[in-house]
């Protein structure tokens, strides 16, 4: 055994929490740090400062940076130990998955000594301002214009689709600094302070009832110049490649999600279900599909894929969901009918919910339709028919 | 690692590549076809597989096999399904792994160095009915002096009309048991039929055949249920394997073609409604690629879950490349349902090989079961 893997493993089992080594209740055991961080517990607490003391929260990143300069072989490591006890992530973050790797790319060394330790210690809480009301699958459409303004730039428009708008304390944003050139090439990244006036956010009511998701309105916003990441016009480029990132992430927590629900053939037993060889059956295939999605997933990454072929797993893997969560429902009969209490239990009601929320991740992030052209043209070859 | 190729996995394939290539081109099962070839395959071209070491890819070497494991085998069956090629492969694995795992030494002896050579062919007698099933077994095997008589009728045995033996599944007083028989042994009524994919079975009937206690292959009743469950399950993983390099096929031919016919003055491919199709079945094909590759090497890992992935690799197999050769003929157009394009072919083979070893609605409720449900 490795050094390393010694120091890991006493480390964890000194420093983790017990109640941080149970699976997740729910989103509301969720930590997302920033700058108003809520914790259900003391524990999520404490393990989230340790875990960002030793900078392991970003174990691969410099230490400047606010990591620990782990090697990839250590950073493995540390993740099976992690695995191996069952330890929580210590956060969830935008920043941490989507913006991070941005500004390693395309940032200036100044944006990385600024955003990034505050990210890697889970202090600044980010949201992504893509979407707009007119600019959805066609986002490269977007119209919040950012005009130069001496030092600053000026923002106007609206974002929707911003998940945590109201509670994050920055934005990484796509805006159009050019009206006049060709629509991909308009385009810029800025990082914007959502505490800077002008600023309005407000939560989207979803047929699943409350949601992460707001609309984003920007009214003369002034934004330093120096927040542009990359060239102005080099927007599009960077917003492509953090999307894969961001279609990495869904297509993996769907994953991860899947193996952390109760198995269908659970639910089915429980409700009687099991007995209609069709039901039976459609249970059967829903978990021989997402077997081979897990494999399928773990030879993408083992072969070190990042191209566009991760497209299918967003495109699968919430196919499946969908699938999985309305045969849930339909398993339960009745009981998968419920909008409150009484006559429903709690995990019923979330059923419901999830149902009902999961018909938007296949739209999220790109929707199926778009994934499968992608696949069409990048993987596959075929030639672009000009839609 | 598991999805990455060894050193010695490349070469193998690389050689299968070569060989199917240069001999064992579709063309060559279409002339065993047209001509009603009596054997239905080419003996030399089995014996040069045989040279090469790949017949007997996991046969240990004490048995003239090469010990290379069933992911290097799964390659080499990728590589002769992606050829259409007709050649004895699941009579072979699964018989051979029948007799090395629970077969005397004089029965290894006497089966497996000519059977890893190509010299020597084993036939596994088991289907009765219309459709796969592990235990549903009438054929009997009759106390009779000195050991035993066997009555019954076999379907769909592969490869039976040109077995040197055959491998019988029949009840006994004391359960199940397996035998091994000569094709020559008075008694056996052999009749050739010809499946729809161009390919060989017989139907074998045992009309009072004498087979003695050193024919019997492994121990009476449980264990030869877990036997004949082995066997099928690695059959079925094999099939997988060659079902696999099949899809990829007709899904690779049916790519190009869309990127060079041309109507309404573009190539078809640029329309949406086909890139999503041909989006849709590549994903099928990429989960294929991974359960198949899992479940090879779950068999070498000797690992618990192999039953499960030979269902969940046999379904998906099945579905894939259902789904891959009927789009296949589809986005062709007229000329995919015409006999002288080879998608055709690729159609005929998916139905049989989906049917083989259990059909995918068969693999879902055995994938239940074993789950517990």
């Amino acid at each position: 055994m490795s050094g390393f893997r010694d120091d890991a493993r006493a480390w964890l089992a000194a420093n983790c929490p017990a109640s941080m080594r149970t699976p997740i209740a729910g989103e509301r055991e969720w930590v997302w740090g920033g700058r108003r961080a809520t914790f259900f517990s003391d524990d999520a607490r404490v393990w989230l400062e340790r875990m960002a003391e030793r900078g392991w929260i970003a174990p691969a990143w410099p230490r400047k940076y606010g990591g620990a300069d782990l090697s990839p072989e250590d950073t493995a490591i540390l993740d099976e130990e992690m695995r191996r006890i069952g330890a929580r992530l210590p956060l969830k973050s935008f920043g941490l998955w989507m913006l991070a790797p941005v500004l390693f790319e395309f940032g200036s060394e100044e944006q990385r000594l600024e955003h990034l330790p505050p990210i890697a210690r889970g202090r600044i809480r980010w949201c992504q301002g893509y979407s707009e009301p007119g600019a959805g699958s066609d986002l490269a459409g977007l119209q919040t214009r950012a005009v130069l303004d001496g030092d600053s730039y000026v923002v106007d428009g609206q974002k929707i689709w911003t998940s945590h708008a109201d509670q994050a304390d920055w934005m990484f944003c796509l805006v159009r600094t050019d009206a006049r050139a060709p629509k991909h090439e308009g385009i810029s990244f800025l990082l914007i302070d959502m505490a800077t006036p002008g600023i309005a956010a407000r939560p989207i009511r979803l047929i699943s009832g409350a949601s992460p998701f707001c609309e984003t309105f920007f009214e003369s916003v002034r934004v330093p110049a120096k927040n542009l990441v990359g060239r102005a016009g080099q927007g599009w480029t960077i917003a492509k490649a953090l999307l894969k990132h961001e279609r990495a992430l869904i297509a993996n927590a769907r994953d991860a999600a899947t193996a952390e629900e109760e198995p269908l053939e659970t639910t089915a037993r429980r409700y009687g279900a099991l007995g209609d060889p069709i039901l039976r059956d459609r249970v059967t295939q829903a978990s021989l599909d997402g077997l081979c999605n897990t494999l399928a997933l773990k030879r993408s990454a083992e072969l070190a894929r990042a191209g566009a072929e991760i497209s299918m797993f967003k495109y699968y893997g919430t196919e499946l969901s969908k699938r999985r969560r309305e045969l849930r429902v339909e398993l339960a009969g009745f009981q998968g009918l419920g909008w409150e209490a009484p006559g429903f239990s709690t995990a019923e009601l979330e059923w419901v919910r999830e149902w009902l929320r999961s018909r938007a991740s296949s739209i999220e992030g790109g929707t199926s339709e778009i994934q499968l052209n992608i696949i069409a043209r990048r993987v596959l070859g075929l030639p672009d028919g000009g839609k | 690692m598991t999805f990455a190729l060894s050193e010695i996995e490349e070469q193998v394939r690389a050689t299968t590549q070569k060989l199917v290539r240069e001999k064992l081109p579709i063309a060559h099962l279409r002339a065993l076809r047209d001509s009603r070839d009596p054997i239905g395959f080419s003996r030399e071209r089995w014996r040069e597989l045989g040279r090469l070491g790949l017949i007997g890819a996991t046969v240990g070497e004490a048995w003239g096999g090469a010990g290379l494991g069933w992911a290097a085998l799964g390659l080499v069956l990728e590589e002769c399904g992606r050829a259409l090629a007709p050649l004895p492969w699941l009579s072979t694995i699964a018989c051979a792994f029948a007799i090395e795992r629970a077969g005397s030494d004089e029965q290894r002896r006497a089966n497996l160095p000519a059977m890893c050579a190509g010299e020597r062919l084993v036939a596994f007698a088991h289907e009765e009915g219309t459709r796969h099933s592990r235990d549903a077994i009438a054929t009997r095997a009759e106390r009779a002096p000195g050991g035993f008589s066997l009555r019954g009728e076999k379907v769909m045995v592969l490869d039976g009309h040109v077995a040197d033996a055959l491998l019988v599944s029949a009840g006994a007083a004391d359960g199940p048991r397996l035998f091994l028989v000569a094709a020559s042994a008075p008694g056996v009524v052999i009749e050739r039929t010809f499946t729809v994919d161009s390919r060989n079975a017989a139907r074998v009937k045992f009309d009072g055949v004498a087979v003695g206690e050193a024919d019997a292959v492994g121990r009476a009743g449980a264990d030869t249920a877990r036997l004949v469950d082995a066997l099928c399950d690695r059959a079925a993983i094999a099939l997988s394997a060659e079902m696999l390099g099949g899809l990829e096929e007709v899904f690779e031919r049916t790519l190009a073609y869309l990127k060079t016919r041309t109507q309404f003055g573009v190539p078809i491919g640029s329309f949406q409604a086909l890139q999503h199709r041909m989006a849709i079945a590549w994903c099928e094909v990429e989960l294929a690629r991974a359960v198949v590759r899992e479940a090879l090497v779950a068999i070498d890992a000797q690992r618990d879950d192999v039953p499960l992935l030979a269902c969940a690799a046999k379904a998906r197999a099945a579905d894939a490349f259902t789904l891959c050769a009927a789009e296949a003929i589809q986005l062709h157009g007229g000329i995919g349902v015409t006999d002288e394009l080879d998608v055709g072919l690729f159609y005929k083979r998916a139905r049989v090989a989906a049917a083989l070893y259990g059909d995918a609605a068969w693999q879902r409720d055995r994938f239940a079961r074993l789950k517990g449900y």
